[in-house]
């Protein structure tokens, strides 16, 4: 069952230099109980996509078109700050972000940022919200609960402060948790932990959660399907066994014989995608990926960006060029 | 990139390295934050040595005793058969032509003020390498075209440079002055994924084409630290707790802690991933301020006896040059 469907979503910044299309045309959907990842390099549009979803967008910025429908209603048709959207943005949406550092309130404590939702969305007494607090920080794994809700931020580590977050994301049963590089700026050891965390949470409150990470490996080992994105468009999508076992977007292929596996064999050389990423600024109408791509065929400099295409199944790429045959 | 002799071009020797923490008006001393606590190892001509750990593991505090930024509080480093540990400043800057290092922030470690060109060529006028200015000019376009940079470009500044372009200008520093020896602090690891293989595949391509060159290979990523290097050194809390060839990191892994690292990054494989060991450590890497009695891993590890906690395990070689701390292995 699809709990969230987004089409042809559509964000832009006015900027100096020009017109950004951070997200251009994305369009997904999440089904209930899912684990989906969203892929990409810095700048290609995973966040401001997600961000759009929620309407946390702010000026510059501008979400210019698309449809984001959650529980029957199209989200973007609510004023961002209106009770229609503070009732789902936090509650039925949650969201959990990259900087565990900047993303609590350094001047409250662990106990006053965790029960303010609670408050505001389901209404509790402040003793019962605080009682539900001690809970959740139990349920996330930090450890000695009742001592340390009444401890600010700086009192806790990046992991203990990431769970934090996890437990503030849940507090008001979300359907969706949405995790914006949830782990990258935590130790290795410690992201497996809390990428765990995070899959036996979602599994207990029977939420679905969009992982959103430019690393390959992790939505190898979580997610069920798969979204790569490229310059604010998503370039391939399917299930996470098709896009492994045969991934056909030539940005995709490029991407997995670029990254070292800790399993290859010895003298394995990597193959770079050369160039650079584009900047998004008064992007050409043709593929962004034209220009580092080595599949690409005289089409590709002729017509504008295809739309997305099956290529078996629930597999679609967004390309002209036959990458199934291997490249000379 | 099999090393061509068995030389050691660096020998360190039960390296410590303990800042102190100091508290009060006098800042009087109260306690050593142990960042480094007696590591050895040998890195041979034309190596790459990989040092991987988590941060506060001491991986960069021994790169930078290594190039004589820090004073070591104790233990020995013997570069080309000299120990330089207790060397004077004037004697070191010597020595550091013979060594380089790559810094892992291509935006802050390049003068934003100074131009491309001059930042490459700025070692060269230090230890007046070349006298004239013709010979000069060329070898700065020189380092330019063996990093992959157009030599056109000397004359911008760093912020016309992308992320990946700006640690090349970083490696062609590090070139200058052809060091058998170049510390890499995590090179890669502030670059888009995209990029990244760009600048390995650079640095074994320099290394290959160089007449002598060994990496210092300092990095939290075990997949790239695996993929680059020949050996691997793992570090927990100021100690190597393994050591070994990089192909043995994967198939043969004895330390806990080891095993326990290599499960927690994911491979970009799902059908490898359902079948892969998954071992979840219990809490987080203890305070270098007050470390455990004992081996330092024994808290978080699963495979702790009660005599862990009572002497520090010493690496034991098991053969193949394989090294382990661990009592239980």
């Amino acid at each position: 069952m699809e709990l969230l469907k987004v089409t042809s979503l559509a964000t832009q910044f006015k900027t100096e230099g020009g017109l950004v299309k951070a997200v251009d045309g994305v369009s997904y959907y999440i089904d209930e109980l899912e684990i989906v990842g969203l892929v990409g390099e810095s700048g290609c549009g995973k966040s401001v996509s997600q961000l759009s979803t929620m309407q946390l967008i702010s000026a510059p910025g501008k979400i210019v078109g698309g449809e984001v429908i959650f529980e029957g209603q199209n989200l973007l048709k609510y004023e961002a700050n209106g009770p229609e959207m503070r009732a789902t943005r936090g509650a039925k949406i949650a969201m959990i972000f990259q900087e565990p550092m900047t993303s609590l309130n350094p001047v409250l404590t662990i106990g006053q940022q965790l029960t303010e939702m609670l408050e505001l969305h389901m209404k509790m007494s402040s003793e019962a919200a605080r009682r539900r607090a001690i809970d959740l920080m139990g349920l996330v794994g930090i450890p000695a609960a009742e001592n340390r809700i009444d401890d600010y931020p700086h009192h806790f580590s990046g992991g203990m402060r990431q769970r934090v977050m996890i437990a503030m994301a849940l507090s008001c049963n979300p359907r969706i948790l949405i995790a914006d590089e949830p782990t990258t700026a935590l130790d290795v050891t410690t992201q497996a932990q809390l990428l765990e965390l995070m899959k036996d949470m979602v599994q207990r409150f029977r939420a679905s959660l969009v992982i959103v990470t430019h690393n390959l490996g992790v939505v190898a080992r979580y997610a069920q399907r798969i979204y790569i994105m490229y310059a604010g468009r998503i370039v391939e999508s399917g299930t996470t066994k098709d896009i492994f076992a045969t991934p056909r977007h030539p940005y995709t292929i490029g991407l997995l014989k670029s990254i070292p596996r800790l399993d290859e064999a010895e003298g394995t050389k990597l193959v770079p995608i050369e160039g650079l990423p584009p900047n998004l600024i008064n992007m050409p109408p043709t593929c962004a990926f034209l220009p580092r791509c080595s599949y690409k065929i005289d089409r590709c400099f002729r017509d504008p960006w295809p739309d997305l295409k099956s290529v078996g199944g629930n597999h679609f790429i967004r390309c002209y060029a036959n990458t199934k045959e291997k490249k000379k | 990139m099999s090393p061509k002799s068995k030389e050691a071009i660096l020998e360190v020797k039960d390296l410590k390295m303990y800042f102190p923490v100091t508290r009060g008006l006098l800042r009087r001393k109260v306690a050593d934050v142990k960042a480094v606590d007696g590591v050895s190892f040998k890195l041979l001509r034309d190596e790459t040595l990989g040092l991987v750990g988590e941060s506060g593991c001491g991986k960069t505090t021994i790169g930078r005793c290594v190039l004589g930024l820090y004073r070591p509080t104790a233990g020995q480093i013997i570069f080309n058969g000299e120990d330089v540990s207790a060397y004077p400043e004037k004697k070191l800057r010597e020595i550091r032509r013979n060594m380089a290092l790559i810094f892992q922030d291509p935006y802050s470690s390049l003068d934003p003020r100074q131009n491309a060109g001059s930042i490459v060529g700025e070692p060269l006028i230090i230890h007046q390498m070349f006298p004239t200015k013709k010979e000069y000019k060329d070898k700065v376009e020189d380092l330019f075209r063996v990093v992959g940079l157009d030599p056109s470009m000397s004359d911008r500044f760093p912020h016309e440079f992308s992320g990946g372009q700006r640690q090349r200008i970083g490696v062609a520093r590090a070139l200058a002055c052809e060091p058998p020896l170049i510390v890499c602090d995590e090179p890669i690891s502030a670059l888009d994924v995209s990029i990244q293989a760009q600048i390995i595949n650079l640095l074994e391509q320099l290394q290959d084409g160089a007449k002598e060159l060994s990496y210092l290979f300092i990095a939290h990523d075990l997949s790239v630290v695996r993929h680059i290097s020949d050996r691997v050194a793992v570090m927990y809390l100021g100690r190597i707790v393994e050591i070994c060839k990089a192909r043995e990191l994967y198939d043969n892994p004895l330390h806990p802690y080891t095993r326990a690292l290599l499960s927690a990054v994911p491979i970009a494989d799902p059908f490898v991933e359902e079948t892969r060991e998954r071992i979840i450590l219990k809490g987080e890497v203890p305070s270098p301020l007050n470390p455990p009695p004992g081996c330092s891993f024994h808290p978080r590890c699963f495979m702790a006896i009660p005599e862990c906690s009572e002497a520090v395990p010493p690496l034991h070689d098991i053969g193949n040059g394989h090294e382990v701390a661990c009592i239980r292995v």
